[in-house]
């Protein structure tokens, strides 16, 4: 092999004397990856242990999945939460974002940072503060109070996205749409909103997620008939280790990676 | 940017009346973050401020300090703090040496192939940690995967305690953190001039020398910021440790919930939660500090 001895570097290091490296790295990628993955084919196991590979493949832990009252209402309570999450994050974030970047005052900068500390401090925190102000405001298991608690994670994610999209759009546009007659709301949808769609989209997306895949603040907030998904993963893992979870594993995984797959489609078209 | 519109020559009533429209103009767009802010300050800033209020209470109303004093006395407490930066410390010290090598071994691939190694960094940042902490059981447990194939290829004979332990946090946790410590570090050895590298080995360094003396320093600034994030990540975990540490390992936001949940204690989970809060504060003030002091350094060369 020829290609061990040719240099690997400005600085005339062979491959062969980096091969330490390749492996190294090599096994770091594997640690990262397999053990997501390795969830998978355990999910079409037929047996009750835990082998890998699977001896023989069934289709019994996603039946117990789909036969199983809570796990359902769980999931239908998830969707439900995570859909009503984008509803509320993505049009509050949007405008928020417009609105302050183009209000040019101090006071503005202090009202970004404020909106995006639900994302900087610790999450345990969001969950007791968010927990405390339920209790008073009888929120507490209630979707609309999920919803809530959600958006305040979501609305700083979309406000980072659209005003990173925002600094690529010529401000003078809406201007101009402005002095040519259109109203305010017109010159919004029909300049600025075009080509922050993707943005928009993205961020929807994102929200949809950041509620999915939300553990902390539902242990606290969610619970009774409207616990979410990951709520009853998380008791489920405390208790035993029930195949079934690999099933539910799966199904996020992909229902994770179908969004984020989209999410990037969007992204590839905003503009920078 | 803005241009600046040719300035015409205004009588004062104008430009006054056209200074008004301005200033009410940026009003108008302020008030559209008014929504979000709303929500934010009823359903978190607020009661977070309130629980900053309550942790200076006792049980029955009245004004002391015992749940501070608490959190110095009772050796629980000391104990808690005592995991929570072992914890953090072993953690983020293991994603720097395991991280730093990976994101080497990335800044001198092609970026093209670089990018798609990056998946596979981005992957655990993408799956719901959830899932990530039931595969670690899976792999980890008495009956799991690795216990299973060890004993079978007669690497070890009795099932290793691998999990609810120790060892299961720290390597659910370095599972999560690493993405943290790689992205900004392999972003910061990027953009290192590699003519310098050439530069030295011209001067007649060894690999050896020149990685040490010109590379390492460079991307000092990425290894920090990184290592800081990392850290002050660590600090807040709960669901990790809860699952893969199975009781044993209680850290600061274990015990926030544990107050809260079972004792119904606001009092002393408030105290515990403005010391976590405070104390992410500082290391998030020193991290931009350091990024910058390190990256002005880092120019300077």
């Amino acid at each position: 092999m020829k290609w061990f001895d040719h240099p690997a570097s400005d600085t005339q290091i062979t491959h062969r004397s980096r091969l330490w490296l390749y492996g190294f790295a090599f096994l770091v990628l594997v640690f990262l990856v397999l053990p997501t993955l390795i969830v998978i084919p355990m999910s079409f196991s037929a047996s009750q242990y835990l082998e890998f590979p699977p001896k023989h493949f069934s289709l019994r832990w996603y039946e117990s999945y789909f036969q199983s009252r809570s796990w359902m209402q769980a999931t239908v309570t998830s969707f439900q939460a995570a859909g009503l999450t984008v509803i509320v994050a993505t049009p509050l974030g949007t405008i928020a974002a417009y609105g302050l970047y183009n209000a040019q005052l101090t006071i503005a900068r202090l009202i970004s940072l404020l909106l995006i500390t639900p994302i900087v401090i610790p999450i345990i925190l969001v969950g007791t503060a968010v927990f405390y102000a339920y209790v008073k405001l009888n929120l507490v298991n209630s979707l609309f109070g999920i919803v809530l608690a959600h958006s305040i994670l979501a609305i700083p994610i979309v406000i980072m996205i659209i005003t990173s999209a925002l600094k690529s759009f010529d401000m003078n546009q809406e201007r101009v749409a402005r002095s040519l007659g259109a109203s305010r709301v017109k010159a919004f949808f029909l300049v600025v909103m075009p080509q922050i769609k993707f943005a928009v989209l993205t961020s929807a997306v994102l929200s949809f997620l950041t509620s999915f895949d939300e553990v902390i603040v539902s242990l606290f907030v969610s619970g009774g008939d409207n616990s979410t998904l990951t709520r009853n993963m998380f008791a489920a893992l405390r208790d035993q280790i029930d195949p079934t979870i690999a099933a539910i594993s799966t199904i996020m995984i992909v229902v994770t990676t179908l969004l984020l797959a989209i999410a990037q489609l969007f992204g590839r078209n905003i503009k920078h | 940017m803005q241009r600046t519109p040719p300035t015409l020559p205004l009588s004062d009533d104008h430009s006054v009346a056209l200074r008004k429209d301005q200033s009410a103009e940026r009003w108008l767009m302020l008030s559209l973050a008014g929504p979000a802010l709303l929500l934010v300050l009823v359903c978190m800033l607020l009661p977070v401020g309130w629980l900053f209020y309550l942790s200076f209470f006792t049980e029955d109303g009245a004004a002391s300090l015992v749940n501070y004093r608490n959190l110095i006395e009772q050796p629980s407490y000391a104990r808690i703090f005592r995991t929570t930066f072992e914890v953090s410390l072993l953690t983020t010290a293991i994603c720097a040496l395991v991280g730093y090598p990976l994101a080497y071994f990335l800044s001198q691939l092609p970026t093209r192939i670089a990018n798609l190694c990056m998946i596979a960094v981005l992957l655990p940042f993408w799956t719901s940690l959830l899932v990530r902490t039931y595969a670690w059981l899976i792999l980890l447990q008495r009956t799991g995967l690795i216990n299973t194939w060890g004993i079978d290829l007669g690497l070890w004979s009795e099932p290793l305690p691998l999990v609810h332990n120790m060892t299961g946090t720290l390597i659910g946790m370095v599972h999560i953190m690493l993405p943290f410590v790689v992205l900004p570090l392999y972003n910061s050895m990027r953009t290192i001039d590699r003519s310098l590298i050439q530069a030295a080995a011209n001067l007649g360094a060894s690999p050896v020398q020149g990685f040490w003396r010109v590379f390492f320093p460079l991307s000092l600034p990425g290894l920090m910021a990184g290592s800081l994030v990392a850290f002050i990540l660590c600090l807040g975990v709960y669901v990790t440790p809860a699952v893969l540490g199975g009781g044993k390992v209680i850290m600061v936001s274990s015990r926030i919930a544990l107050d809260i949940d079972t004792f119904l204690n606001w009092g002393s989970a408030s105290a515990l939660g403005v010391v976590l809060l405070l104390l992410t504060f500082l290391l998030l003030l020193l991290a931009s500090r350091l990024t910058k002091g390190l990256s002005l350094l880092g120019s300077g060369h």
